[in-house]
Formats: C-alpha cells, structure tokens, sequence
C-alpha cells in the first residue's frame, strides 16, 4: 500500500533528475534528495517507502540517464505508473528492478491509496474501491524485473540469454 | 513475403537470421560508448556484474565531454575514475576537448551496417550512417561493452519521405522541428524513423545527422537513413573509405506509417519551451521580436563546422546585438580545428562571440552558459525542457543556426530569410 503522487504528460528525465545536480550523480542518496524537484518540490522530502509515482503519458521522456529511475527508486517508489512512457525510460526501470507499469492512470488521484499486484496484473485503489487491471510485460522484461533487475539476472544467468 | 525496412536489414545481417519488427533478438553490438555523465553508474554496473574486461575493447569508448573541462571537483573525481576504467580495460578514451561523443563516434567509429549502442539518448545520430544506432541506459551499456552483445525488440518503422527542394534559409533543423511539432514528443515512440526521398538523397551528411539526431525527441528509437555515395563521401573525408558499404531497405519495405513532407513549403521553425513539440514558424507572432538574452550554438544536434560555416555567413562582419550574449562551442576538435583553419573563429570573435572547447557546453545545464532567472535562450540544441540549460527559471527556444545567427545580430527572434 502507498500514496499516490500525481504528476502530469510528458514529465522529462530533466525533471525528474535534473542537470544542476551533475555533480551528485556519483553519490545517489544525495542526488536523490532533488528527485522531480523542478515538478513538484514536495514529493522527494515527504515520500514514503511504497508510494507511487502515477503519470500521465510519456513519462520519462529525454534523456538516457539512469539515475532518474534510480532515484525515484530511492525515495521509496514501489512502481512508477503511467498511461505511456518513453523507450529508455522504460527499460531503465525494469533494469533496476523498479516496475514501470501502463495503466490508465486518469482515474487515480493525488493522495489515493494503491495497491500493486504485478503477477495479477493489476492496480488496487482502495481509495476508490476500483481495480485498474494493465497487461502483462513482455516476457523477457518480466523476468529481468522478476529476477531484481539486469544486474542480478546477469549475475544468475552468466550471461545474455533471452527468457 | 514483404521486403525490409533499413532497421529490419540492418539487424537481419548482424544477428545472421531474417528479423522483422516486433521480433526479440540478442544481436552483436559493434560500437558501445559511455559519457561522463552515465559512464561512471555504467563502470560500477560492469563491476557489480563482474564484467571486468570489455569484449571490444577499440570498439568500447569513453567519451569526456559533459562537463568538459570539469567544473567541480565531484566532477573531475568521476573523471578520474572513467580514465583509470578506460586504462585498466583498453577502451579507447576521448578526454576533454575532443568534443560531443555523438559527433566524434560519427566522424571515425560509427559504420554503415554496425550496431551502435551508447549511453547518451542523441546515440540515434549514428542513424545517418546507415547503422542502427539506439541509446540505451547505464545497465544496458555495462552489458553490451562486456558482453559485446545486447537484446532489443525489432522496431516497426515510420517513414518520412521528403521531396521538394530547401528554401534559402531553411534547414534539416526546420524539418524535424517541424515533424515533431506535427507528430509530437511520443509520435514515434518505440520505432524507428526513417528518412528518404530526393530531398534526403540529395542532403549532405552533416545535415542528415541532425534528423537521425533528434530522432529521439519524438519518441524513436533509432533515425535511420541510407548509405549511399554521400556516405561515401563522408567516410572518405575522414580517410574511413574503406568502411563504406550501401545499405537500403527494400523498395517494397512494410512501414507502419508512412509521412511525406514537402521541403519546398517549409519555414524557419521555432520550438518554443517548454518541450520540442511546441513548434511555430519563426514568423509567429509569439516568437518574432521576443527578445533574446543568450544565444547558443553547440551541441551534437548543430555546432559541427557546416553550422559554424552557416551562421558566420549570416554573422559576417556584424556585431552580436547589445544585451544579448553570444556563445559557440563547437561539437568536435574537428569541427574547432575546421572553424580556425577557414577563418571562422574571427569572424565569431569580431562579432563578440564567447568560444568555449568543443563539449556538450550549455546543452544539459551542467556548466558553459547556464541561463540567468527569467531570461530567454536562442539555442540550436535539441532540447528545450524546463531546467534543461541548468535554470528552471530561464527559457530555451530551439532554431537552427541560421535563425540562431539572425536572432544574435537583432538581440530578438529574427526570420533568417530577411537577413541573407
């Protein structure tokens, strides 16, 4: 269970990590701290672990700097959820275990409580009484996130093997 | 059975079996590199995955060029640590003031046919090589450099066809703000664009690679073109002739969508912040005469030698206006060493430009020109996001190097067709 934090279309990877914080990119925790500051200042001093960051579409679009997926990772985030995101992004978070879920995210609001249910495929707001199913990933993204991201996977497998 | 786009060909040859877009493929990676700015995340991935050793170390590069020379020690600390990686796996290092990663992989690493997978989203320029060239993140990158492989799912392919010719003071950079104004930041998301048509075949290299280039600001995932006797050309100047082979896709080619743009009916276009799509001509009421504080010529999109050569043909023997400021960092040691040796960088310094070393500069907001609180930016780099130059509360506008030299003369956003 977690929090909603609403964010709108097309949120950049310079909102979420933005270029004046370059320095910090070698020291996370304190990058961390300026996560999506430049879109809503208040989400990365008052989130909690299991909170939701819920998009509208394109989310993550910009650049390929992992570190965005990365912080957001830190601040709690349980999963990122958007109606669409951009390729690089996207991949980004499943690499680093964070599940990066499309779902029609208009019916969620600021503050609801969400539950993920990733093998059932669906987004619980118990704010809302409602369910929001979402299909499944692709089958070798589903086993990178199952297996806690690229690294882990790579470190089970020895190698690149498609699922 | 249908014939291949340049992607699905492109990908068929690499991984040895006939591929088509929605297919998963491991395939070979002939070109890795890093930034920087994603290097050192990617370097500590290779090392939690014990990927000690790059699987082509000449074909895995280190590119210096984000905050380049470093302006905090943070900074050069991550330095360090990428040229002790670079020594320790024989990866090939370009240190500071060998310019934009993009620009140098193009100019002597990137081939016709090659997968070039980098850590920086503008990888997409090697498009115009006739490679598939896609940017990626630091995990991945740590990947295909150690393991000299990658997995991708075969993109489906939007195919913009240009016909008609280029008005005077109109650019490659007027069309793709153009078509991204038209199909928006997510229009072509998770493909591939692909570039063809007579206005193509007969466009110099140099302009081709801002399409492939901005190819991700639409969504895409790679910006193909066709190598073909232009190719040729290019690769000869840069003594790489031999690497040179044609690669096309198939005349009956399955494309998922298909544009066609006119180059004839297109103007000087204008992106106006907060985000690239956000496009108009630059005759629109709500850009011509809005007054420029700063205007920039850099990054991989257009600050090689041709745009240099552009703007200063405009700029000759004139003055940068009062109260604004003019700064050029040109996107490679090439294109640098071109600007001097033809005379350009006088013609820069006459006019009162600032010149910093070839680097991504003010692009991403790390150092090199970040904007005051409220004021505007003419920039003829690619992105135009809030925070984007290192200011939240400053303004970017996009335009090619011509509307950029225009706009520098009168200290406002000013149509380059009235200045030539």
């Amino acid at each position: 269970m977690g929090r909603a934090w609403k964010f709108g279309d097309n949120i950049s990877t310079d909102l979420i990590a933005a270029g004046r914080y370059y320095h910090l990119r070698s020291n996370l925790p304190e990058l961390a701290k300026h996560t999506l500051e430049d879109a809503r200042a208040d989400f990365a001093p008052n989130a909690k672990a299991g909170d939701f960051v819920v998009g509208g579409r394109n989310f993550g679009k910009g650049s390929s700097r992992e570190h965005a997926p990365v912080v957001i990772k830190i601040c709690g985030a349980r999963a990122v959820l958007a109606k669409s995101f951009a390729r690089i992004f996207y991949r980004n978070c499943i690499n680093i275990g964070l599940p990066a879920v499309v779902v029609d995210t208009d019916r969620i609001d600021e503050g609801d409580d969400l539950e993920l249910d990733l093998t059932g495929g669906k987004i619980v707001d118990r704010t809302k009484g409602i369910t929001l199913p979402f299909p499944p990933l692709p089958p070798t993204m589903a086993r990178i996130l199952e297996e806690g991201g690229l690294v882990a996977y790579i470190e089970k497998h020895g190698d690149l093997v498609l699922a | 059975m249908s014939g291949q786009t340049l992607v699905e060909r492109i990908l068929s040859d690499r991984t040895g079996k006939r591929v088509a877009a929605g297919d998963i493929v491991i395939t070979p990676v002939d070109l890795a590199y890093v930034q920087d700015g994603t290097g050192p995340l990617t370097f500590r991935q290779m090392e939690k995955m014990n990927l000690t050793k790059a699987a082509n170390p000449s074909r895995s590069i280190v590119f210096i060029d984000h905050a380049s020379p470093p302006p905090r020690r943070e900074l050069a600390a991550d330095h360090v640590y990428l040229r002790e990686f670079a020594a320790k796996t024989g990866m090939v290092l370009s240190d500071i003031g060998g310019g934009v990663c993009h620009q140098v992989a193009f100019e002597w690493y990137v081939r016709p046919g090659d997968v070039a997978i980098g850590a920086d989203s503008h990888t997409v320029m090697g498009g115009a090589m006739g490679a598939f060239a896609s940017g990626m993140g630091s995990t991945d990158v740590a990947v295909a450099l150690g393991l000299g492989k990658t997995w991708l799912r075969v993109p489906e392919t939007m195919r913009l066809d240009v016909g008609g010719r280029f008005s005077k003071g109109v650019y490659s950079k007027d069309l793709i703000l153009k078509v991204i104004g038209d199909i928006k930041t997510d229009g072509a998301t998770y493909m591939a664009m692909e570039w063809g048509g007579a206005a193509i075949e007969s466009m110099p290299m140099t302009e081709r690679m801002v399409l492939s280039n901005m190819a991700v600001e639409a969504g895409g995932k790679c910006g193909p073109i066709a190598s073909d006797q232009e190719t040729k050309r290019y690769l000869r100047e840069h003594r790489r002739e031999a690497e040179w082979k044609e690669v096309r896709p198939d005349a009956d080619a399955e494309y998922t969508q298909r544009i066609e743009v006119s180059a004839t009916d297109l103007e000087p276009m204008v992106a106006r912040p907060p985000q690239e799509d956000n496009v108009v001509p630059v005759t629109d009421a709500s850009v011509k005469g809005l007054k420029i504080h700063q205007v920039y010529v850099g990054s991989c999109t257009n600050a090689r030698f041709e745009d240099i050569q552009v703007f200063c043909s405009l700029m000759k023997g004139e003055k940068v206006a009062a109260g604004t400021r003019l700064i050029v960092t040109p996107a490679s040691r090439e294109s640098y060493e071109k600007s001097l040796k033809s005379g350009l960088l006088e013609v820069l310094i006459d006019a009162g430009a600032t010149i910093s070393s070839p680097g991504c500069g003010a692009c991403p907001g790390v150092h090199g020109g970040v904007p005051g609180d409220g004021e505007n930016v003419l920039s003829t780099t690619n992105r135009n996001y809030v925070g984007r130059m290192g200011n939240p509360a400053a303004f970017t506008y996009l335009a090619s190097p011509a509307t950029a030299a225009a706009t520098a003369m009168y200290g406002v956003i000013t149509d380059p067709r009235e200045v030539a």
